[in-house]
């Protein structure tokens, strides 16, 4: 073991663990107003009238009127309004929002406000959708002349559902207008996304807008983009009130009518000519929602990864993400990767099933190695360890010979394994490293030798405080306590970039090497210094062409294994999972601990999103398990002790050999549990969730053929 | 005027006697370290300990406590349990967002004052109402037992 990976106490353990460390809801400025959202209540509709009730001396109602800027949140199209318009286009956006002294109070004004709607016929259903949002399509060899020269070929279509990120710390903001600028504090991943949103809705300089961190209860993206918006809506307030003002949403508000997963539907076409796999013609479909948000970079590294870990020669991929009046689907954990792995991964087992041949032997023939090209026509540089992985889980799970067994099996309950292959992209997607986020950092030397880092990189819980100053003490050869990191300000930090696309600790620590390096070649002790670095894009990289989609989509990839084994009731439908294991090549671990939370984490939201995380909106359009007691999260009778190893693979081009590590265990639990279930029941599933309800009427079809045939 | 004993003091509160203990407890104490996460019961950040046994403070009514014993991690950080704890969860790192971490913290305590050596399924089974949406919970069920096995005689 590498000796930065020998874990240590983290930085936050001690605020955390004893209650002192203080979230957006802890912090009560003085003369603080408290607001609430006014939501819609219809997915289309044009606002005819809204009918106010007279309103007690120190409350008031905030709305599109009092915007100064821009009634637009800056996103990335920036076609979010702050406050609706003249119409609404899905259920829960922000009409306008009261704010008062008390909040009983200003829930009692939200209930006598009518809002007169004239009602439209809303697109719910993205297959019926006629807006497409984005559309990315991209080709390598004929798959025309294979598909007609196949011998075979088989289409599926697969289908994946909302997940919703169930962070512990529901979205908040405070916005205080004191001191002549706005200062906007609260839960975020991104704090200079929320800066530039901000300045733009109040038409001010960014001079005029400070942005803080508050510790943040959990984000996997749900936080990246959505603060933005809550942020525009309190400054707005804040402005009008001229006082601070905190909104903090409701649990099953938070859960209705903020971004989670894209729903997807991808169909395959695979051509097969004398067993060989000769092509695959894709189509990606994803459902954004009535806003653009972050679907065109979901949408892209979704179709990126539409061919999963295979070499396919002839390879077609065209992917919409289209306009539906559902509540805007943004980033979550994996970003747009999962979905596209489920399909890809479950359609080589089909395919496997279909030719006769073991799943496993089939994905090992095709699985791309160091040099091949990528999808993208970029290129694998580094090397790939599947091999080994596989290997490895194999004498760890004995997945092989299981696999075979427990084809054939009789009785009430029925044993299956299944496993998946998968990686994840480091890096942000594209050229956005080298062109949009260009990331700084500094590091601030004091007068008593202690050392500041100083980026706009949140830990939402991920470890980055402790590994960042791991990564500075160790380079500069001091102690651990000598290095401090505190949460961002934008008046403190440079923009090193948003906390996202598993590219803090590889880009923005390794620009943190570097400054340690620098820092320490010049140290004067008992002198203030200021070390900065800019972001170079390494030389090997073959630049990103969005137009064309070709060139390397990153930099390098993170590699995993997964495999689960689970139990399937026949008469119950119910899953117990038996065991969970993952392997992750995540070039050299910045601590073991802190990146076998995140795999363990990472491994259980998948395995929610693949069993029991089900939601769905209703015939009007409004997400109908918007709670924890009908939206099931796994709780810790859910699952047995996860297994998690890491192989050793240093990326020469991170800090201390070091690629990114968040998203990557999230990617491919789905089809590793689908797989599983299909070892088990014998048939083919097509979706996910798939829950025990799926099970029984699979059961059941299983037994009226069974019995109409015997 | 309802009285009670909060982390070993005699306290009063003039609230309304139907009013969530999670309100008093953030509001009327500040008590911050008590988490609201749904506010239905299911998440359990906003656990306390009442006369011995685990609560959410989200479905408690303050007139329910007059005259019992409620523990919140301000008052159970400053024992020899809480840093027997401490200790166990800082050595396997199982704190992360940490927002579920107070109310998981005494959910352990509750686990370890019932079987000062709890078999793995009870510790599961114990913070099976607390929800952590970061750690996959195999940290935290391997720091309780840490600090059941360093932690002798302290249970």
């Amino acid at each position: 073991m590498e000796k930065i990976s020998e874990s240590t106490r983290k930085k936050d353990h001690a605020a955390k663990i004893s209650g002192r460390a203080l979230y957006v809801d802890d912090h009560v400025p003085d003369g603080m107003l408290c607001g609430k959202l006014l939501h819609s209540t219809r997915a289309k509709a044009r606002i005819a009238a809204v009918r106010l009730p007279s309103l007690p001396a120190g409350y008031l109602v905030v709305d599109r009127n009092d915007v100064p800027g821009i009634n637009r949140v800056h996103i990335v199209q920036d076609d979010t309004p702050v406050f609706a318009e003249a119409t609404v286009e899905y259920a829960g956006e922000p009409i306008l929002m009261v704010v008062g002294p008390v909040g009983t109070e200003v829930e009692r004004i939200l209930r006598a406000i009518v809002v007169v709607y004239e009602e439209q016929e809303p697109v719910l259903d993205m297959r019926q959708a006629d807006e497409v949002f984005f559309n990315y399509n991209y080709a390598q060899g004929d798959i025309d002349k294979a598909l007609a020269e196949a011998d075979l070929v088989l289409t599926e279509t697969f289908q994946t559902g909302y997940q919703e990120q169930a962070y512990l710390e529901t979205q908040g903001i405070i916005a205080d207008p004191r001191d002549g600028r706005m200062t906007v504090r609260g839960s975020m991943q991104c704090p200079y996304y929320v800066h530039g949103a901000v300045a733009k809705a109040l038409g001010c300089g960014a001079q005029a807008v400070r942005v803080v961190q508050d510790v943040t209860g959990g984000g996997f993206g749900g936080k990246e983009a959505f603060p933005s918006i809550l942020a525009c809506q309190v400054a707005v307030a804040a402005r009008k009130a001229n006082k601070p003002v905190k909104v903090i949403y409701g649990r099953r508000e938070d859960m209705a009518f903020t971004s989670k997963r894209h729903p997807s539907l991808c169909t395959y076409k695979v051509a097969i000519k004398h067993g060989e796999i000769t092509g695959m013609d894709i189509e990606v479909l994803y459902n954004s929602g009535a806003y653009t948000t972050l679907s065109p970079v979901v949408l892209q590294r979704g179709l990126i990864c539409a061919s999963g870990v295979y070499r396919i020669d002839n390879l077609r991929v065209a992917g919409r993400a289209v306009r539906t009046n559902t509540v805007p689907a943004g980033a979550y954990r994996g970003f747009g990767a999962p979905q596209t792995f489920f399909a890809a991964e479950m359609m080589m087992a089909h395919v496997a099933r279909e030719l006769g041949v073991d799943s496993l032997a089939l994905k090992e023939k095709y699985m791309v190695r160091q040099g091949d090209a990528t999808s993208t026509g970029g290129r694998y540089h580094f090397p790939v360890p599947l091999p080994a992985m596989i290997a490895r889980l194999d004498e760890l799970t004995g997945y092989r010979a299981k696999h075979r067994r427990y084809q054939a099996q009789t009785g009430r309950c029925r044993k299956g394994i299944g496993l998946s292959l998968f990686f994840h992209g480091c890096g942000f997607t594209g050229s956005g490293e080298r062109d949009y986020i260009k990331a700084v950092v500094q590091l601030r030397k004091n007068t008593d030798d202690t050392v500041e880092v100083l980026a706009s990189n949140t830990d939402i819980g991920q470890g980055l405080k402790t590994t960042f100053c791991k990564i500075v003490a160790d380079t500069l050869g001091i102690g651990f306590d000598r290095v401090y990191i505190d949460n961002p300000d934008t008046d403190r930090v440079p923009d090193s970039g948003p906390t996202v696309a598993s590219r803090s600790l590889m880009i923005v620590g390794g620009l943190l090497q570097r400054a340690a390096g620098k820092l320490k070649a010049g140290w004067r002790a008992g002198e203030e210094q200021v070390i900065e670095e800019h972001y170079v894009q390494p030389d090997f990289v073959i630049p990103f062409d969005l137009e064309k989609f070709t060139g390397d989509a990153y930099p390098t990839y993170s590699w995993s294994v997964n495999v689960i084994e689970l139990e399937v009731d026949r008469l119950t439908g119910t899953h117990k999972i038996i065991g969970a294991w993952g392997i992750y090549d995540v070039g050299v671990p910045i601590d073991l601990n802190i990146l076998h939370g995140q795999m363990q984490g990472g491994l259980l939201q998948g395995m929610g999103y693949a069993s029991m995380e089900q939601m769905e909106y209703n015939a009007k359009g409004l997400i109908r398990n918007n709670s924890y007691s009908d939206y099931i999260v796994p709780t810790a009778m859910d699952v047995p002790p996860l297994v998690t190893e890491f192989i050793n693979n240093p990326y020469p081009y991170g800090p201390y050999g070091a690629k990114g590590a968040g998203e990557l265990p999230v990617v491919g639990v789905a089809p590793a549990y689908i797989a599983a279930l299909e070892n088990a029941l014998g048939v083919k599933i097509n979706k996910i969730p798939f829950t025990p309800e799926d099970t029984m009427r699979v059961l059941q079809e299983v037994e009226h053929n069974d019995s109409i045939h015997s | 005027m309802i009285q009670f004993i909060l982390n070993g003091q005699e306290v009063s509160s003039t609230a309304k006697a139907n009013v969530r203990l999670l309100d008093v407890l953030r509001q009327e104490f500040a008590l911050t370290g008590v988490k609201c996460g749904c506010r239905e019961g299911e998440c359990g950040a906003c656990s306390v300990i009442l006369d011995g046994r685990l609560v959410n403070s989200c479905m408690v009514a303050l007139g329910h406590v007059a005259g019992s014993t409620v523990m919140t991690i301000e008052g159970y950080r400053a024992t020899a349990r809480f840093a027997a704890l401490d200790k166990a969860y800082a050595a396997v790192s199982a704190v992360q967002c940490g927002f579920c971490i107070p109310g998981m913290l005494l959910a352990s305590e509750c686990i370890l004052a019932r079987n000062p050596r709890p078999a793995e399924a009870e510790i599961r089974a114990g913070i099976a109402g607390n929800l952590c949406r970061c750690t996959g919970y195999h940290a935290i069920v391997e720091a309780i037992g840490i600090a059941a096995r360093e932690g002798k005689g302290l249970w």
